[in-house]
């Protein structure tokens, strides 16, 4: 199967990424030669088997809906390279 | 004597600091002069931590040494979250994080009296198997300056082969522990998923990713993993699964063991040194007293389509989270919140983790979805099925590690299927979420490392601890050590 570059550049649109002209090119080659590749999944027979998201039988987790302190908020905040203001992270107008 | 003192195991080096042979101070003084003289020809480490290392040297002897891990000089794969101290994921886009909290991995190391001696190279956010993605440039292999140490865990094979730390810890999600220790000569374990609590460590494929060490002898690898295994409240993919002390399964003998040798491994591509030495390998397992027996596992030629659509997949999720915003690299002169992601995410990333992140966009898109990430996730649930049945007939399963050994540095890079190849042995313990221990098990005509591996069902570790240990114990292989002068 073959990526267009337009498709290319529409996956790259949906994955927030910016790509110049050649990479674009250079990644329509590979991007398509790794999915062809993996047509090969077609050859297994999955009728009636489940998908699996997660593989050692893990059960939900319950925690008891209890206040605790939790006291990171500065020092998360100190990690910004955006404004702060109001204990909040500023950002750029959406538009 | 301070050039003997690197060359220890964790198990000798504990023995000497408790009969006050020599210092935890004087013995990480020992490694830190050794990186300073040779790292620079590795290039395994990206962040050295001498005031650290010195301070918790001075700690644990001041403490005593009540656990093996006391004042034992450590390395830590640079995604793991250490507080205050640079951890980049080797990306621009986290080059100058500091991240402020440890992963839970490395409290548990702290609290056995470990010491942090730096941070090691791994490729970009750990998608790669040769550690040429990191934007600090790449490991080279001990044994050939021109070829790879593997990867991802390139820097933490190297810097514990070259004896440029005790042990280290890296990420096995696909392979990123067992192939760099097969290419680089020393022990690497892929722990069962959940065995090792991974809050803190930077994500790559939540369903996967596993952490583990890297030791100079199977002994001193079981004794870190006393250390970090266990249930975590803050890890809820972590069970209540027992840990037993994995040094009490090392025996000399293997009866009343059956390995499995998994036919279907031998076919993908395996050069004929390799397997050559892992068939030697296997016999020296039969002397110990082991029955053998073969097994088969078709779908393993579905094993890296299967991988790399489920990783590439959860991939795109957890890079999503790099906006510029909340922490690291942001882009100047952006003027609209948009621009900001895109501007960021494009001068932050290296070429493999765009690619990953595209993949895995398409593939879950809708109307892609179903043709590529369920089918996948299917074919992962029948090849988890085939391995509970070949564990039916058998306690561990032998195999090559890396169908080859260490490559020419640049000599995949422009091919990512082959790049991806070079992990067609070590994806399925990933999907499947088995332990792996990869051992040294003989050199090529060029003198590269060869690396046997060691599968056993999920939370039996100590099965393949057994096995390598009596291999191990019976063979020369892990005494021998790179020139790198």
């Amino acid at each position: 199967m073959k990526l267009s570059h337009d498709e290319v550049r529409k996956i790259a649109k949906l994955a927030r990424l910016g790509l110049t002209d050649a990479e674009v090119a250079k990644f329509s080659v590979q991007l398509s030669d790794i999915l062809s590749h993996a047509k090969m999944l077609e050859e297994v027979n999955t009728d009636n088997v489940e998908p699996a998201s997660q593989i050692t039988g893990l059960k939900s987790v319950i925690f008891k809906d209890k206040v605790v302190v939790c006291d990171h908020s500065e020092k998360l905040l100190e990690q910004t390279p955006q404004q702060v203001q109001d204990n909040l992270i500023k950002v750029k107008n959406v538009f | 004597m301070t050039k003997n003192l690197t060359t220890l195991t964790i198990a000798e080096t504990h023995a000497g600091l408790k009969k006050k042979e020599f210092s935890s101070v004087e013995l990480t003084k020992a490694y830190l002069d050794r990186i300073k003289t040779l790292d620079k020809k590795l290039n395994s480490y990206v962040t050295v931590t001498p005031e650290v290392a010195l301070e918790q040297a001075k700690e644990a002897d001041k403490k005593g040494f009540a656990s093996p891990l006391s004042g034992i000089p450590m390395a830590l794969k640079d995604i793991v979250c250490t507080a205050g101290i640079r951890t980049t994921a080797c990306s621009k886009i986290l080059e100058n994080f500091v991240p402020p909290y440890n992963a839970h991995v490395y409290d548990r190391l702290l609290k056995a009296g470990a010491v942090l001696l730096g941070k090691s190279n791994t490729d970009q956010f750990a998608m790669g198997s040769s550690s040429e993605t990191s934007c600090f440039g790449v490991t080279k292999n001990p044994w050939d300056l021109t070829r790879v140490s593997g990867g991802s865990s390139g820097g933490p094979a190297a810097s514990v082969a070259a004896d440029l730390a005790a042990f280290s810890i890296g990420t096995d999600t696909g392979g990123s522990i067992r192939q760099p220790a097969s290419l680089c000569s020393c022990v690497g374990l892929k722990v069962t998923y959940g065995r090792v609590p991974r809050q803190g460590v930077i994500a790559y494929a939540s369903s996967l990713d596993s952490i583990g060490p890297f030791g100079k002898t199977v002994e001193d690898v079981a004794l870190v993993l006393n250390a970090i295994a266990g249930k975590s409240e803050r890890d809820s993919t972590t069970p209540d699964a027992p840990v037993p002390d994995y040094s009490k399964s090392l025996k000399k003998d293997l009866k009343g063991m059956t390995v499995g040798i998994p036919k279907e491994y031998f076919e993908q591509g395996v050069d004929k040194e390799t397997d050559k030495a892992v068939r030697d390998g296997i016999e020296v397992m039969r002397k110990l007293g082991a029955k053998v027996v073969e097994v088969s596992l078709p779908l393993t030629k579905y094993a890296i389509p299967t991988y790399y659509l489920i990783v590439k997949s959860e991939a795109s999720t957890n890079m999503a989270r790099y906006d510029g915003i909340k922490y690291g690299l942001t882009a100047k002169d952006a003027k609209e919140l948009a621009e900001i992601y895109v501007k960021t995410r494009s001068e932050g990333f290296g070429d493999e983790v765009k690619r990953a992140i595209m993949i895995g966009t398409y593939t879950l898109s809708a109307g892609y979805i179903d043709a590529f990430y369920l089918k996948a996730a299917k074919v992962r649930t029948l090849m988890k099925k085939e391995y509970e049945e070949a564990f039916e007939k058998c306690d561990v399963l032998v195999a090559p590690t890396s169908p080859f050994t260490a490559f020419k540095i640049g000599e995949k890079m422009d091919d990512p299927l082959a790049m991806y190849a070079a992990d067609t042995l070590t994806v399925p313990a990933g999907i499947v979420g088995l332990p792996g221990l990869s051992i040294p098990a003989g050199f090529d005509k060029k003198g590269l490392p060869i690396g046997m591996q060691i599968m056993a069902n999920q939370f039996h570790e100590e099965k393949a601890l057994h096995v390598g240990y009596a291999f191990e114990q019976a063979t020369e292989w892990h005494k021998m050590k790179p020139d790198l002068n």
